[in-house]
């Protein structure tokens, strides 16, 4: 299996304050990447190095097998990014930015004319081909803005949190565009602060914080790794609460309610073993739902602390 | 193709798409004519009307004329700078700094469009000039000298104003180069020879590079350019000219983030 992406050692500080401390980073060719983490972790600068928008202090970074510090040109003819905040020109129409691009590739009159067509429908943008982005709404400015990356065909796509602020329906196109494309053998490097995003597409994820990474894995690795999951029970009555209690000994008391949380892997094995151990001591339950951790809950196992309590967004700053 | 020839195409790319910026908004274009025709409106009918009671020479519109020329490549360098920092905050530099196009295609474009935009702007000024009754004396020769000198003013401001546009984190951030550029030609020998001012303004007023300029398309236009004075126009717009280009180039490659 061929590497789309390495990174080795890659270091970064912004006035003396280390963003990115030593990483390691090795993206499969073909598949989904995602790195995870809250604001101020160092996802942005990360992509930024990798895109030849910054360069790195110290470390090693290949790009579709080009050294991004030293042929970035090289680096660029093959790279697609799509950032954070969208980065399409307002002025013009969805069109114009399309062919705006299309030009800058070097496509020809006919090509750039047929590709832009055929990105607007795909992307459910033909209506507003002809208004000015200006006049699009948050979710649509970011399907132009992926539109736009997508029409030099690149091999390797940056997402820098391409559905942050996005409404639910943009946000399922988004991840359906992207297993579209992973189908079709291009590589995504995705950022996200949301684990069920990395959950739902990345092949590997490597968990960021504070510039190093912290856990890396496939996510069911990920998730069974970190306490957390638990079976959520609602008993009928008191009765099959004492019947539990005693069974399983007694060490999830909530008092007041008859709702009780039982830390578990979530697997089905493990929910099976669970509701059979239930069964035999005679506590009948209402209702069962697994809950898997969420990122506060992989931010506190891994690193003890909440995601809150990170660095202002210097990430974002310009 | 080669890269030439690739850069060459970028360029054209990139001044095709300020362009359609300006149509798309004319607006722009509009209000670059209007405040340049605005000032010579008030020095003509009523500073003018002062200067002619005082005994000064009655075609006060002729000795104005190369200032309100020189204003309008300044207001028109403040509207590049403008759009500069539009492109840079709102994050599309980012995206062309992410593809296989040379950092100058960038700035060629936006220097290319600006000389377009800001020289329709200086004719329609003059048009509208001539209306109120200016009348130069100039032949086509000198004509041609004049928008020699206006083109090199006019990539000189632009050249600075794409630095500045790039520098700025916020449109804020541009004010002060906005202040020098509309601000500057007033103190100049655009409405009174500087010999009339009084002490360190006369100084001042005399050396700046926007007399120099104004001093030889008036010379080009109305009367007798001094080679010397041409000699200083030309040297102090090459300058600033490089000037800006190397600042520029330097931004266009550097670190995003700074």
């Amino acid at each position: 299996m061929t590497s789309a992406i390495t990174a080795t050692g890659l270091r970064k500080s912004f006035g003396g304050t280390a963003v990115l401390d030593g990483i390691d980073l090795e993206v499969a060719a073909g598949t989904t990447f995602s790195l995870l983490g809250p604001n101020g972790a160092g996802k942005t600068t990360t992509v930024q190095i990798m895109s030849t928008l910054v360069r790195a202090d110290g470390g090693q970074v290949r790009v579709a097998g080009h050294d991004v510090a030293a042929d970035p040109a090289a680096v660029r003819a093959a790279i697609g990014v799509t950032g954070q905040f969208s980065a399409v020109d307002n002025l013009l129409t969805g069109q114009e930015n399309l062919l705006l691009m299309a030009d800058l590739h070097h496509l020809g009159r006919a090509e750039g004319r047929r590709r832009a067509a055929a990105l607007l429908d795909q992307f459910d943008l033909a209506g507003a081909a002809a208004k000015t982005a200006m006049t699009y709404s948050g979710g649509m400015k970011r399907r132009l803005d992926l539109a736009m990356t997508l029409i030099g065909d690149p091999r390797v796509i940056f997402l820098d949190e391409p559905t942050t602020g996005l409404d639910p329906r943009s946000r399922r196109m988004m991840w359906q565009t992207i297993r579209e494309l992973v189908a079709d053998g291009v590589t995504i490097f995705l950022t996200t602060q949301q684990l069920d995003e990395a959950d739902q597409l990345a092949d590997q994820i490597a968990v960021l914080d504070h510039g190093k990474v912290v856990a890396a894995g496939s996510p069911e690795q990920l998730k069974r790794s970190i306490p957390g999951a638990h079976v959520r029970l609602h008993f009928a009555d008191t009765t099959g609460l004492d019947a539990a209690e005693r069974a399983l000994g007694g060490s999830f008391r909530h008092e007041g309610t008859l709702t009780r949380e039982v830390p578990s892997g979530g697997g089905a094995i493990a929910v099976r073993e669970l509701l059979n151990r239930l069964g035999d001591a005679a506590a009948a339950v209402d209702e069962v739902s697994v809950h898997t951790p969420d990122l506060d809950d992989v931010f506190f196992a891994l690193t003890g602390r909440p995601t809150a309590e990170t660095m202002p967004e210097m990430e974002n700053a310009r | 193709m080669t890269t030439l020839a690739f850069a060459v195409r970028d360029s054209a790319t990139m001044t095709r798409r300020s362009l359609r910026h300006v149509l798309r908004y004319p607006v722009t274009l509009v209000v670059s004519v209007a405040v340049p025709v605005l000032v010579l409106l008030l020095f003509v009918g009523v500073f003018g009307a002062l200067r002619t009671s005082l005994g000064a020479h009655a075609s006060y519109i002729d000795y104005v004329m190369p200032g309100i020329i020189v204003m309008t490549a300044g207001y028109g360098s403040s509207v590049t700078a403008q759009g500069v920092n539009r492109d840079s905050t709102e994050g599309i530099i980012a995206r062309f700094r992410t593809m296989a196009i040379s950092p100058t295609s960038m700035l060629n474009g936006y220097v290319a469009s600006a000389l377009a935009r800001t020289l329709v702007s200086a004719g329609l000024v003059i048009a509208a000039a001539i209306g109120l009754g200016y009348r130069p004396s100039a032949d086509a020769g000198r004509w041609l000298a004049a928008a020699g000198i206006t083109v090199l003013l006019v990539l000189a401001l632009t050249w600075l104003a794409v630095p500045f546009g790039l520098a700025a984190k916020t449109a804020e951030g541009l004010t002060g180069f906005i202040l020098i550029v509309q601000l500057l030609p007033f103190i100049s020998s655009a409405f009174v020879p500087p010999g009339q001012m009084s002490g360190s303004v006369r100084w001042f007023a005399a050396h700046e590079p926007f007399t120099s300029v104004i001093d030889t398309l008036r010379g080009l236009l109305t009367g007798t350019p001094s080679g010397g004075t041409v000699l200083t126009a030309v040297i102090w717009c090459a300058g600033l000219a490089l000037a800006g280009y190397l600042w520029a180039r330097l931004l266009a490659r550097r670190d995003l983030n700074r």
